[in-house]
């Protein structure tokens, strides 16, 4: 269980977003949306203990989350709006680089996201939508029960959005949380929405 | 242990599919050291006089080149959050960025030592030693190095705040670097030099890392 409360975020001298409280359980699932520059990415970085609060508490099963940063960042996957990926390298070696840190199964997770004919080529080749997939794919990677996703589906082709869709149920299905910001509409049923 | 020896890995085989950066830090090397006998004249016994001074020299200004991409790339492309969210701890992360800038900078401008020594008449007898003065003042500069680039990450023109940061730091090592190879220009035993060189890496190991770590963490 995630519970945020009164979290606030500065920038410099600016308040981004304060007051921001929530609750997510397991299976749940929290749709960020607001304005472009309301905080959504913020709130997400903050989250995810890469950037600091202002305010308020973040509790993980009723502890303070990031007492421990390690624990806190081995419990979650970050997807931010940047791929993470090397041009240089393979789609296969980018995601086996992330396996090696996380534990997981490369070819299972690319198979997942429908990249294994792209695996061996560099990823500096791949379009801006299959670079999206092979982010999205190291969620397949190992299991860590929260998922914070800026932007998911950007660039994705409705094919793309459906196997997303299929690895957010799962992930939900085996107790997992999903916090994403977005635009578009996701696949994800039954998610609460909170307002930035 | 795994997952560093995987970023290492990582690390080292971007720098094998981007060739041009070791070279162009190598090359930088040999030209700046071939300047010397241009601008001081040919007399060989001159030469042989700022040999050591030039060839550390040299060497930290090209050591310095690929620094500010240490993290830049990393950090532009995400991967830096991804690092921090590795598990691995900030530390761990700068550790292996030094050791992996040492392995592809310090290393092979190492191994063309003697080509720069040999341009500036350092007798052949000195050129273990240099070696050894310089793959050590080397190693010293990827650690300051890093906690420079860590440092200096996200700042407008880091670029050149960084040698800004870094160079007066690396004082020591010219100093102890130089002494060991004239020291054995001289027929001399290098090792009182090196020894000193060496507890400079020593007190940096633990500490650079650490404040590249802190760094990164602020940022």
């Amino acid at each position: 269980m995630l519970e945020a409360r009164g979290l606030a975020c500065l920038r410099g001298e600016r308040v981004i977003f304060a007051e921001v409280s929530f609750r997510l359980g397991a299976g749940g699932a929290l749709l960020l949306v607001g304005a472009n520059g309301a905080g959504k990415s913020s709130l997400l970085r903050l989250l995810a203990g890469l950037l600091p609060s202002a305010a308020g508490a973040l509790l993980w099963d009723g502890a303070d989350a990031l007492a421990d940063r390690a624990a806190h960042a081995a419990r979650l996957r970050y997807l931010s709006h940047q791929d993470a990926l090397k041009p240089a390298l393979t789609a296969r070696e980018n995601l086996r680089f992330f396996a090696r840190l996380w534990g997981g199964e490369v070819e299972a997770a690319l198979a997942a996201l429908d990249l294994a004919p792209l695996a061996e080529l560099p990823a500096r080749v791949l379009s801006a939508g299959q670079k999206r997939r092979l982010a999205l794919a190291r969620l397949a990677l190992g299991a860590a029960p929260l998922w914070l996703l800026d932007e998911p589906t950007v660039g994705l082709d409705a094919a793309a959005v459906a196997r997303l869709g299929t690895l957010l149920a799962q992930h939900r299905a085996t107790g997992g949380m999903v916090l994403a910001a977005t635009h578009l509409p996701l696949p994800l049923p039954g998610a609460e929405e909170l307002r930035l | 242990m795994r997952a560093w020896i995987a970023l290492l890995t990582r690390e080292l085989r971007l720098a094998l599919r981007h060739p041009a950066d070791t070279l162009a830090a190598v090359l930088f090397f040999v030209l700046v050291a071939a300047l010397f006998p241009f601008g001081i004249g040919p007399a060989p016994e001159t030469l042989a006089r700022i040999a050591p001074g030039a060839l550390l020299a040299a060497a930290l200004l090209a050591a310095l080149l690929p620094l500010d991409r240490l993290f830049g790339a990393d950090a532009e492309d995400g991967t830096l959050d991804q690092l921090l969210l590795s598990g691995l701890g900030s530390g761990a992360v700068a550790a292996a960025k030094a050791l992996a800038h040492w392995l592809t900078t310090g290393l092979p401008l190492l191994v063309a030592t003697p080509v720069a020594a040999a341009m500036l008449n350092l007798p052949m007898g000195a050129w273990p030693a240099a070696m050894a003065a310089l793959g050590l003042a080397a190693g010293f500069l990827s650690l300051l190095g890093t906690a420079g680039a860590a440092l200096t990450l996200g700042a407008r023109r880091g670029g050149v705040l960084l040698p800004l940061l870094v160079l007066p730091l690396a004082i020591p090592a010219v100093i102890f670097g130089a002494a060991a190879i004239e020291a054995a220009a001289a027929g001399l035993s290098p090792r009182p030099y090196l020894l000193l060189l060496g507890a400079l890496v020593a007190a940096a190991l633990p500490l650079a890392p650490l404040a590249a770590g802190a760094a990164l963490r602020v940022e």
